[in-house]
């Protein structure tokens, strides 16, 4: 499979009123064409932000200070803001955390929908009618594949007129209609109850097998990771901690601290036994020591560990950030 | 009609729509648009309706009293004034004066108000610094001296006026536009915008303007009122509009000096502000309760 976003040693900091916070530190990433990346950490742990920083979409007081991202063979950081909006939405699309309120509550659904395609949309005809009807029977057509029933009639509703999960699935069409390349869900079910969590990420998977897309899937649900992400990749503190194949990541983590997200899901053979939470709390981002992050609250810490801790190779297509790795179990 | 909540599909319905729904059900408020319509029905066809040219000069009929006072006449209703003018007729004529005046300068001040607004609370940093500080010495000008200064300098004339008081008038609006767009714009739906590829002209008149027009559709009724006072003050001091034309404030003004013996000259124009007034900010009131979610149960 060819690269088709490539990230080397990205980072992206905020001047905080307390100080510099170095959101992401020194992130490198890829995904492949069709591949599906998921991306785990808890809250703060810079996930959103290191793709808010690949779409451009970092914002004042934030600052991408250094690395490359490439993107289909271009470096995204070269880009002036005209060229990066036509990537955002016709070839990178991301999706809200919050499904509930993405929507803009004062156009209808086609409106919206309508927008992207005339916005990114080449193939439409460039006629006035002609052009109106192509972009309605894409926005059927689109409202359809997400699975909304009688799409013709609820492409004239207003957002409120939805309930959650069908406004998630209408913010995944919108994202999907220009058939992005990449498309970035940025937690497309913290707003969602079980039951449609599962049918939107069926729908995800679904989509890419059939489109050939590639999709990041940001989440703090390990389980959601490995029912639908090919390579996971674990962040903690600003930082990736752990990537690789998600079954082996999984199976057999090289990283305390994915050791230890794993030690603190309940798990139906473990019932009645308590969990196993991680001690202690994320270290404040602002003025960090060039110290191994993890190391006040790893069971496997020593002295040593105080140093700067780069990404060490653990076995084929895997790496993790710890000078013990061999020693977790 | 069947009950809408009983439907199993309910009709494609914008907020806005409710919103207008919930307006109607305003007793209240339906009289006061009925009243304020009736002003502009007065207006737009006072050659069909003045009963009288409301311009004709007569001395034999002046001061004559209303048509039920002792010497009055049906065929001048309201009586004259001290030029024997009919004075049913000027303030039918006056209505369009103050009616047209409201409506230009509320849409001049609310298209310029929306367009700072907008500008400032979109781009922060020094576009809305620079706005800021005129917002805010504009501000600190009492409003009539501002508008007495204006007249003075361009002199009198009907486009004037409505110069005189928009300049003053589009800060209003521009606060209202700037907070409500400075709440919107960090907004999810913006931001997801943003994410699609949406450029600042698109976001600020697609995803924020739709959203905040309630609040400076309200606020702009309100202002209307105001701004029919202000006219009417500029006329009573002699700088608005220019005699013979009919305009209340100067037709309460003309009858200050025979206030004793003809009341009727000042009472009935200065009646006719009171009602417009009135019946614009009870409506307004009645759009705030209807559009504005902190005020609706």
């Amino acid at each position: 499979m060819t690269v088709l976003l490539e990230v080397t040693n990205l980072r992206t900091e905020f001047n905080a009123r307390a100080g510099l916070v170095r959101a992401v530190d020194g992130v490198s990433l890829r995904v492949s064409r069709g591949e599906c990346l998921g991306v785990v950490g808890e809250s703060g742990s810079g996930k959103s932000v290191t793709f808010s920083s690949v779409m451009g979409l970092v914002r004042s007081p934030g600052r991408v200070t250094q690395g490359t991202i490439f993107f289909d063979g271009r470096n995204l950081r070269d880009l002036s803001s005209e060229e990066m909006r036509a990537i955002r939405g016709r070839d990178i699309a991301m999706t809200m955390q919050d499904a509930l309120t993405a929507l803009n509550p004062a156009l209808t659904v086609g409106e919206q929908l309508a927008e992207v395609l005339e916005a990114h949309d080449e193939t439409l005809p460039s006629s006035g009618s002609a052009r109106r009807a192509a972009i309605r029977d894409r926005s059927v057509e689109m409202l359809g594949l997400v699975g909304i029933p009688s799409p013709d009639t609820r492409l004239r509703q207003y957002p409120h007129e939805f309930s959650g999960g069908m406004r998630q699935r209408i913010m995944i069409a919108i994202a999907l209609a220009c058939r992005p390349k990449l498309l970035i869900a940025d937690e497309p079910t913290t707003a969602l109850d079980v039951t449609i969590q599962a049918q939107v990420l069926e729908l995800i998977t679904d989509i890419r097998e059939r489109l050939g897309m590639a999709v990041v899937l940001i989440t703090h649900d390990l389980g959601v990771v490995a029912e639908h992400c090919d390579r996971v990749m674990v962040m903690y503190a600003g930082q990736v901690v752990e990537e690789g194949p998600t079954d082996q990541v999984i199976g057999q983590p090289r990283h305390p601290y994915t050791r230890g997200l794993l030690a603190s899901i309940p798990r139906p053979a473990l019932r009645g036994q308590p969990l196993t939470p991680i001690s202690g709390q994320v270290p404040d981002l602002v003025g960090l020591p060039p110290q191994c992050r993890f190391h006040s609250r790893c069971p496997l810490a020593r002295p040593e560990c105080l140093v700067e801790v780069p990404m060490r190779d653990a076995g084929p297509g895997r790496r993790a950030r710890c000078l013990r790795l061999e020693d977790v179990e | 009609m069947t009950d809408a909540t009983l439907a199993p599909t309910p009709p494609a319905d914008s907020l806005f729509r409710r919103n207008l729904r919930e307006f109607r059900r305003n007793r209240l408020a339906m009289a006061s648009v009925i009243v304020v319509l009736i002003f502009v029905i007065m207006a737009v066809a006072a050659p069909l309706i003045a009963p009288q040219d409301p311009n004709a000069t007569d001395l034999f009929r002046r001061l004559q009293p209303p048509a039920w006072v002792q010497g009055g006449d049906w065929a001048y209703p309201l009586g004259c004034d001290a030029l024997g003018r009919d004075i049913l007729s000027r303030i039918i004529y006056g209505a369009r004066i103050s009616i047209f005046i409201g409506v230009a300068v509320i849409i001049l001040a609310t298209g310029v108000g929306i367009l700072a607004g907008l500008a400032a609370g979109y781009f922060r940093g020094w576009v809305d610094v620079v706005i800021g500080r005129v917002v805010d010495i504009l501000l600190g000008f009492p409003y009539l001296i501002f508008a007495i200064g204006l007249m003075a300098m361009m002199g009198p004339g009907l486009m004037n006026i409505v110069l005189a008081l928009a300049y003053k008038e589009w800060v209003i609006p521009c606060r209202v536009v700037r907070g409500e767009t400075l709440a919107v714009r960090e907004l999810e739906y913006v931001e997801a915008a943003r994410a699609l590829g949406a450029g600042p002209r698109h976001i600020m008149w697609r995803e924020i303007l739709p959203n905040i027009l309630s609040p400076v559709i309200v606020v702009s009724t309100i202002r209307m009122a105001n701004v029919i006072i202000l006219e009417a003050s500029l006329s009573f001091l002699g700088l608005g509009v220019q005699p013979p034309t009919a305009s209340w404030g100067s037709m309460v003004s003309d009858g200050r000096a025979f206030i004793l013996e003809a009341w009727w000259v000042s009472t009935f124009p200065g009646l006719a502000i009171l009602l417009l007034v009135l019946a614009i900010n009870v409506a307004s009131q009645g759009l705030r309760d209807a559009f504005d979610p902190r005020f609706s149960e």
